[in-house]
């Protein structure tokens, strides 16, 4: 176990000192069952500003100019989803708050949720109130018990208090809540998924245009928002876009929750400025790794993330920046690897998670990964070829060129980033007939044709 | 159909979303939280009630990975198939489990007494790798521990079946 206690502590530097905390505000610190409790530190002023001294309109500009962009990965400006839901004159509108966190290794929403409920469900009126929008859903995986009977409980106290329903707060305001249940997809969080499933079918993502701001739940609009992005909303109304900008880069403003998980000494749910570098997450706020261990790569954005090498720990966290070095931001998991982790192995295991996981609507994300997987299957068993490299990235190419839905497009990311930054690994694997970290090449029977 | 006690609740499940096409997945979730699994006669069952062809009913359930539409054992291991998981060793684990109870995973073992699911990431992976047997959850779980506390529960049914 070690003993990370000192380096938690806020004044020994380490764990707190390079976080910021603004999504995480309430986190630990106020009683999330009570409603009482999130009011007695701010909550829902926001919300009474908004009815009381801002319009629709204001709101949006507001919301433009602080420079949120969207936490669920792919970072669209916030502001100006709102100002198309708000512009669509069709209704009723809807609102979709999507909490399925399929990554693995990511949990930053469910502590959301489970931290500071009422946050959300003040996010989520303040967009009804800005787009004209009287239903929302909450889209929560069902392997989240604690989180769904935490919200569960805010949603009826809110009801309780009018902050929900009819007439909100005296106002002519109306938004009415309620939740609904993912079933273990993945694909269900692309955003044209996320309704099919909302409406109770198969979540298959469509080909967009349209867009969910015109043509969403029902064929209305919808807004679609990831939980951290409504978190941060009432703060920015509260202390206006100028605070919030203050904090982070000028493209890519306020902070990114992360897990920070893997072979970190303290791993956890950490609150970081845009624009850290890697390397202050992975050793100051992470304490490095353990066990005398050499770092060998971070892994950032999920199954359709990148892996980042040791030469890349410079590398700012921010939408841009990532993207140029092969990774994603992605809902914001971080897992650190040491020596022990095979690359190829790795990259195996993030298509055989995207193989399992993609929806089957079109061919080259339903038959690429699987082929692609075969050919990790042959690399880790001693049977690789020099050639199959190459029809690797070929397939990586066509599959992101091709595939209908980001599932598919951002499949290939982990697999061309281990080829780019450890290519040494596949070639031992091929000419050595070896793995390094002693991963592969186990004589395990490969017996599951599932 | 059934026992009756299990059909009243699933009508209440029904009727509080309104026999809505739109709760189908709240509705086959409380559906399984009463039966345990989802079998062909049930689905088709609620299909029926909800006035959609059984083939939309199935598909959906069948969609979705959470929807169990087997029998699972009376001891369910359930692992976590998260990065976080998988890059702090749960795969040794699986495979120590598989290997001291003859079983596969996703499968039964033979009596039925014990099977191992595998789960999406669960969300705690600051203490990977997870392993829960029944609903206790087990976090920096090593191979004897997990099988110890296998051997325990199972134990615990023998006793009981005495
Ligand atoms: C395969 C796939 C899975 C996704 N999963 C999630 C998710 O779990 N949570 C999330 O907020 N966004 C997810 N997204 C992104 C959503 O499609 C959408 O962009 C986002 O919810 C919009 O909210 P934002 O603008 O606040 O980020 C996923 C996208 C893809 C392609
Ligand atoms: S890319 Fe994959 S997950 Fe997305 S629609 Fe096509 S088959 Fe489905």
């Amino acid at each position: 176990m070690g003993s990370p206690v000192k380096e938690m502590l806020y004044e020994s530097g380490g764990f707190f000192k390079k976080q910021h905390r603004i999504v995480l505000r309430n986190a630990g610190k106020i009683d999330p069952n009570r409603i009482q409790d999130y009011i007695a530190m701010g909550g829902y002023t926001a919300l009474v500003k908004c009815l009381s001294s801002m319009t629709p309109p204001g709101i949006i500009t507001e919301i433009l100019s602080s420079g949120l962009r969207g936490r669920g990965g792919a970072g669209f400006p916030t502001g100006q989803k709102w100002r198309l839901v708000a512009q669509a004159n069709n209704s009723p509108k809807y609102i979709v708050a999507n909490l399925d966190e399929g990554d693995p290794g990511v949990y930053a929403n469910r502590s959301i949720a489970e931290a500071d409920p009422h946050a959300i469900i003040e996010g989520m009126l303040i967009a009804a109130y800005a787009t004209g929008a009287e239903k929302g859903y909450i889209y929560i995986r069902k392997e989240y018990p604690l989180a769904i009977q935490t919200l569960q409980k805010a949603i009826d106290q809110a009801k309780a208090m009018s902050l929900l329903g009819d007439n909100i707060l005296e106002t002519p305001l109306k938004f009415d809540l309620t939740l609904r249940f993912g079933a273990g997809a993945f694909v269900a969080g692309e955003e044209t998924a996320i309704l099919a499933s909302v409406e109770g079918r198969r979540a298959m993502p469509r080909p967009r245009p349209p867009y969910p701001a015109n043509s969403g739940l029902w064929q209305k609009p919808t807004l679609i928002q990831n939980i951290e992005t409504l978190t941060n909303i009432p703060l920015i109304i509260q202390n206006s876009a100028a605070w919030f900008s203050k904090t982070g880069t000028p493209k890519c403003t306020g902070t990114k929750c992360f897990s920070l998980t893997g072979k970190v000494k303290n791993p956890g749910l950490i609150e970081v400025p845009m624009g850290i570098t890697l390397r202050e997450v992975v050793f100051d706020i992470g304490g490095g790794i353990p066990d005398g261990k050499k770092f060998k790569a971070a892994l950032i954005g999920g199954p359709s993330g990148g892996c980042l090498p040791e030469h890349l720990l410079e590398v700012p966290i921010d939408y841009d920046s990532l993207t140029k070095v092969g990774a994603i931001m992605g809902s914001g998991g971080i897992v650190v690897l040491d020596q022990d982790s095979c690359m190829v192995d790795t990259a195996r295991y993030f298509t055989e998670f995207c193989v399992d996981e993609s929806c089957g609507r079109c061919t080259p994300c339903r038959a690429g990964l699987p082929r692609m997987l075969e050919i990790f299957q042959k690399i880790t068993h001693g049977q690789g070829e020099f050639s199959d490299l190459a029809v690797l990235e070929k397939s990586c190419h066509f599959i992101r060129e091709a595939s209908l839905c980001g599932l598919g497009q951002t499949a290939p990311n982990p697999v061309l980033t281990t080829l780019r930054y450890f290519k040494s690994e596949y070639l031992h694997h091929i000419e050595n007939k070896e793995c390094e970290a002693g991963v592969c090449f186990k004589t395990r029977d490969e017996d599951e044709p599932k | 159909m059934k026992d009756d006690k299990r059909r009243g609740l699933l009508e209440k499940v029904l009727k509080d979303h309104g026999y809505q096409e739109s709760a189908l997945l709240e509705i086959l979730h409380g559906a399984q939280e009463i039966y345990g699994f989802l079998d062909k006669e049930l689905l088709t069952e609620i299909a029926g009630v909800l006035n959609l062809p059984p083939s939309q009913v199935y598909g959906v359930a069948t969609f979705y990975s959470f929807f169990k539409l087997r029998k699972p054992g009376e001891h369910v291991v359930t692992a976590c198939l998260g990065t976080a998981c998988y890059v702090k060793g749960v795969e040794p684990i699986i495979a120590a489990i598989e290997e001291e109870f003859h079983l596969k995973r996703g499968g039964s073992t033979e009596d039925g007494k014990l099977s191992i699911l595998q789960t999406r990431c669960i969300g705690a992976c600051a203490m990977a790798p997870i392993i829960s047997i029944d609903d206790v959850i087990i976090g920096k779980a090593t191979k004897e521990v997990v099988i110890k506390h296998i051997k325990q529960v199972l134990g615990e049914t023998k006793a009981e079946a005495v």
